[in-house]
């Protein structure tokens, strides 16, 4: 059946860890040809990666297990290719952008390979060159990863897997990290390499909705090692795949389904722009939208946090805030977006007192902050870092959430009581004495917030909560959160998932450069063209529904389906 | 650019010369420097060293932060050696000419003094030479040096990894001391005792490691997907070729050692002694 | 994570990074002249436990010099090659010790710091004064008064971070089986 169009083959394909009891990958069948573009999905820990690093070498050349059953690149078998060889076949991309960046500027880190090959220096640096051309940061050449954003790294990363023609690309969810215009276009550079070097496209992504946004050939569903769906994207989206894996579905189709439309394939459902809708079904849509009740409105509540004419310059002289005013109400839970390098962990930093700002004045519950110690601040406003790995000093769960306390000068045991709760609250207690080691990303994400809520502040801000997470923990980190803050907790999230903005956050503040340009309903953001094109945010595909069914309030309708939405997961 | 090592981009002869060249001068020089204690010699090199700067465009403001250091630095420790050997040069030059009778067994000797003199020139002499060399060499640069001048390229390339991620492990350990300051833990605090800032110290580097710990997987999975260490060589990008001004520096700076080792032929030892 | 020569050539830079940040950033001056109460030896008896003689010796050798060139004044080599010593004597109870697979007990520990000790003593006391009268002549007695309370301090340092950093670690590999949930 191997001919040298079908660049990937598995055949009854299992792998089991050394350090496993279990196999990771159990019998696994899959075809990817040239030129085809496969999106991977599933929930964390099914053994997307695992089945990446086979393909790549790096199982079982780095990671040693037992394997059954074949997988052959254009015919040959890896288990018979050195890592090496294979690396002329297969680009991998990491998730990872920091790290994969190894070379010390943007011109050297994408020659790596080729210095590794002993080629000449001229010749690498005009591939090099050439490469970063292709992707659109050749007048970066010179650039030191500090000095990029996540986005540019990761185009790095890709010229650096171009300049070797491999005729397979393996991208380990890509977007996790990016903006959503930048997570975009890094799509439409991926669908164009594709196109160009009629490439075999490997894409793992959880984010399903902007991963098709340059459509896909198949959508192959994993669930605990196995391959449960191998569809076309119409066909998977209209089949109920999807929710039974827990993906999560498209927004508009998710709309689609609570209006009461029937999908089917030919209607070209994974396309919001291709979507063919009869009247009939636009109609539905419409009645829908006028069937459901707005929700009642919060009355005003007292200000928390207010900064006024907050400016903020790092000591290499970038200027990463300016002027920014911002009043933040007691038992809001609201959103931070701007694309990478807007100054959103900044503003955050200067908020909890980890920077102090140039200009402005802070107050925090009337307090004027500059004369609080961030240990102070902390009392009132705890943060959590993007990386919870940075967070975790202890090794026991319950110390970890214990410790800030005892710290803090509270006793041994009024401590442990108290983040006894605490992790009670959190649904950690049955872990408690479970090395944090042991705990996937979205428990430690819990054991961070966990052992900043045990000395409850009235606010907690959030860096990235949900990056990279599956639609589980995604659900059970924003769910938790939305229960915290129902107990009259304000939280402030930093976030590039304009789902999450949508589905959680009854306000959005906008940066751009350092200056708030927009502060305003989700629903409002999302919807005016000006600012998404600005903020390099991405439209919701509602919008474009809206306009399909010829409803001109786009603004009303996202929100209809918000209130709809959480009324129906609320009877969940 | 990373600018721990205060690379300095102004074009000169100096910046033209390659790393690689920069490193044995670098070595060769201040081991000159560092076996003599002929004061004639110090004062060349001094001089020499002068030159040098002179010809790097280096100004004087880009490192008065580092001299200042230095200077104060230099004190602490000529204190320290008189306070540790006040007769060290009486020792080594033979003669004892007291200039002043000082509380205790101390006692100021002019050999002493001259002996001091001479350390201090030393750090002088040397001094130059580093400095140059980390203001006017690209850290991208430097590994491919380290290969050229013969380390094999795998160590090589682990000091461009560090100085690759230095920058980003100092900015995630600050970020962490300031985590941990926000939960109420002092590290560099004088009020504690030093145990507990030990202990915090540990607690708060423990994140650090953990997550250098995923680093140093990613980034070998990363090179060994790039077929790292598959060949017994490798070419660098950002590697530069020798031109005649390389190799007249090398020849220099191997004369300067020479000197210093015929100098010490001539004085019979590393001293030269004024005294008798 | 298997340890291929390239793992352990990545170990060796981000363990010198490492070395770097900490002797940089964290580095408590003692009243001696350079001399400091500085953690980076307990890091560093860490990673020479995970990695080995080699790699120690190398990333305590680099991250040394780097830290000495970017304070400008010269690289004080006597001590930087001490430092690269102390890092290869440690290495050797990373025989004796595994901590990959969980296991640091009251045996570990004293291994670890028998050996530890055996490191700051061979580095402090015998090579840096030994270099320091050969390169620098240096009058003895000063330099092993210096030898001696970077030693010492470096030898309390160890035991503390170290061990501390040592345990942590082996406690946070969740030995096979070992996870229950309890209620
Ligand atoms: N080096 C390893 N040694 C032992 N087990 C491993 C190793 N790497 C991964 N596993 C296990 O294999 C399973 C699949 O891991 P994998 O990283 O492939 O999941 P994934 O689908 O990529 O999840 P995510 O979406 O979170 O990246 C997990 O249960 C994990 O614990
Ligand atoms: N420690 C620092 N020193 C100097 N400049 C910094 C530092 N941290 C961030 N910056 C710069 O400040 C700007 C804002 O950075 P910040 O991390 O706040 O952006 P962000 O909005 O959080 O981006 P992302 O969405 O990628 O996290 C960026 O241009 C960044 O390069
Ligand atoms: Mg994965
Ligand atoms: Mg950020």
């Amino acid at each position: 059946m191997d001919n040298e169009s079908t660049a990937v083959v598995f055949e009854d394909f299992s792998f089991k860890y050394d350090a496993q009891s279990e196999p990771t990958l159990k019998n696994i069948n899959l075809t990817v040809r040239r030129g085809e573009k496969i999106i991977l999905a599933g929930p964390s820990g099914c053994g997307k990666s695992t089945l990446a690093n086979c393909i790549n070498g790096l199982v079982p050349f780095s990671y040693k297990g037992e394997m059954t059953g074949s997988v052959r690149i254009f015919g040959r078998q890896t288990s018979e290719m050195s890592i090496a060889e294979l690396s002329r076949y297969v680009g991998t991309v990491l998730q990872d952008s920091d790290n994969q960046f190894i070379g010390l500027t943007v011109g050297e880190d994408i020659s790596f390979a080729m210095e590794n090959d002993c080629v000449d220096q001229d010749t690498m640096k005009a591939r090099a060159l050439n490469a970063a051309g292709e992707v659109g940061v050749a007048d970066h050449i010179l650039y030191s990863p500090q000095e990029l954003s996540g986005g540019q790294k990761q185009r790095v990363s890709i010229a650096g897997v171009l300049v070797d023609e491999v005729p397979i690309l393996l991208f380990d969810e890509p977007l996790a990290n990016l903006d959503p215009a930048t997570g975009k276009s890094a799509m439409v550079l991926i669908e164009k390499i594709r196109r160009e070097k009629n490439a075999a496209v490997i894409i793992i992504e959880h984010r399903l909705e902007d991963a098709l946004y340059c459509g896909a050939d198949r959508i192959v569903l994993m669930n605990d090692g196995r391959i449960t769906a191998d569809l076309p994207p119409n066909e998977m989206l209209c089949s109920s795949y999807l929710n039974i894996n827990r993906i999560r579905e498209p927004l508009y189709i998710t709309a689609l389904k609570y209006a009461g439309v029937e999908l089917k394939p030919e209607m070209k459902v994974s396309s919001v722009r291709e979507i063919e809708l009869c009247g009939e079904d636009k109609a539905k849509v419409v009645r829908w939208m006028e069937s459901v009740p707005a929700p009642e409105k919060k009355p005003e509540r007292e200000t928390i946090v207010s900064l006024r004419n907050v400016s903020f310059t790092y000591a290499t002289g970038k200027k990463a805030l300016s002027d920014v005013s911002l009043d933040i109400k007691k038992g809001e839970m609201l959103s931070l977006v701007g694309k990478n390098g807007a100054g959103k962990s900044t503003l955050a930093k200067v908020i909890c007192g980890f920077e102090d700002s140039t200009e402005g004045s802070i107050l925090i519950s009337g307090r004027d902050a500059s004369e609080m110690s961030i240990k102070e601040r902390a009392m009132h406003i705890g943060y959590v870092m993007q990386n919870p790995n940075s967070m975790l000093s202890k090794t026991m769960i319950a110390d970890e959430v214990a410790w800030g306390l005892i710290a803090r000068g509270m006793s041994k045991e009024q401590a442990s009581k108290r983040s006894e709760e605490m992790l009670k609250v959190c649904g950690l207690y049955e872990y408690r004495n479970w090395p944090v080691g042991a705990l996937s990303y979205g428990q430690k994400k819990r054991v961070t917030i966990a052992s900043i809520l045990v000395y409850d502040p009235e606010m907690i801000i959030l860096d990235e909560p949900t990056a990279g997470q599956d639609l589980g923990h995604y659900t059970e980190i924003m769910e938790f959160l939305k229960d915290v803050n129902s107990r009259g907790v304000t939280i402030l999230m930093i976030t590039h998932d304009m789902h999450l903005m949508l589905e959680y956050c009854e306000r959005s503040v906008v940066l751009l450069d350092g200056r708030i340009i927009a502060d305003d309903k989700p629903e409002n953001i999302l919807t005016d063209r000006d600012i998404i094109e600005k903020a390099a945010l991405k439209e919701t595909s509602l919008y474009e529904l809206a306009i399909k069914c010829g409803i001109d309030d786009a603004g009303g309708f996202v929100g209809t389906f918000i209130n709809d939405d959480r009324r129906k997961r609320g009877h969940e | 650019m990373n600018n721990f090592f205060n690379y300095i981009d102004r074009p000169s002869p100096v910046h033209s010369l390659t790393g690689a060249t920069k490193l044995t001068c670098l070595v060769l020089w201040t081991f000159a420097a560092m076996t003599t204690f002929d004061t004639r010699y110090l004062g060349f090199l001094i001089v020499l060293g002068i030159i040098a700067f002179a010809v790097s465009k280096i100004r004087f403001s880009d490192i008065r932060g580092t001299l200042l250091f230095t200077m104060g630095f230099m004190m602490l420790s000529a204190i320290m050696l008189f306070i540790f050997s006040p007769e060290h040069g009486v020792e080594i030059y033979g003669t004892r000419n007291v200039i002043c009778d000082l509380p205790g067994k101390y006692a100021l000797t002019k050999e002493q003094l001259f002996y001091q003199l001479n350390v201090i020139l030393k750090y002088f002499a040397s001094m130059p030479v580093v400095i140059l060399f980390v203001s006017t060499t690209q850290p991208s640069e430097f590994a491919a040096s380290l290969n050229r001048i013969g380390i094999s390229y795998r160590i090589a390339y682990s000091v461009s990894i560090a100085l690759r991620y230095i920058p980003d492990i100092t900015k995630e350990y600050r970020e962490i001391s300031k985590a941990n300051q926000a939960r109420g833990i002092e590290m560099d605090s004088r009020k504690i005792s030093l145990m507990s800032r030990l202990k915090n110290a540990a607690a708060i580097i423990f994140p650090l490691i953990m997550s250098s710990m995923d680093r140093i997987e990613i980034i070998a999975n990363a090179m060994e997907l790039r077929r790292f260490g598959e060949k017994p060589k490798r070419t660098w990008y950002s590697a530069r070729p020798f031109r005649a001004g390389d190799y007249i520096c090398m020849l220099l700076c191997a004369c300067l050692l020479g000197i210093t080792v015929i100098l010490i032929k001539i004085n019979g030892s590393r001293y030269y002694n004024p005294f008798v | 994570m298997k340890k291929t020569p390239v793992v352990t050539i990545v170990a060796v830079g981000i363990g010198a990074a490492l070395f770097f940040v900490l002797s940089r950033f964290v580095a408590i001056p003692s009243p001696v002249p350079n001399t400091n109460i500085s953690i980076q030896y307990g890091f560093l008896s860490f990673m020479a436990v995970l990695f080995g003689p080699v790699a120690a010796a190398l990333m305590a050798f680099i991250g040394h010099a780097l830290s000495d060139f970017s304070f400008g004044w010269g690289v004080w080599w006597s001590w930087v090659i001490a430092s690269g010593v102390a890092g290869c004597v440690m290495g050797f109870a990373a025989k004796k010790v595994n901590l990959a697979d969980g296991k640091f007990g009251g045996k570990e520990i004293v291994t670890f710091n028998v050996v530890q000790v055996i490191a700051h003593l061979v580095a402090w006391l015998a090579v840096a004064p030994v270099l320091d009268i050969l390169i620098y002549a240096e009058p003895a007695n000063k330099v092993f008064v210096q030898g001696l309370t970077a030693g010492v301090a470096n030898i309390v340092t160890t035991a503390i971070v170290g061990t501390l950093l040592c345990f942590a670690y082996a406690k946070s590999r969740p030995a096979k089986g070992s996870l229950k949930k309890e209620n």
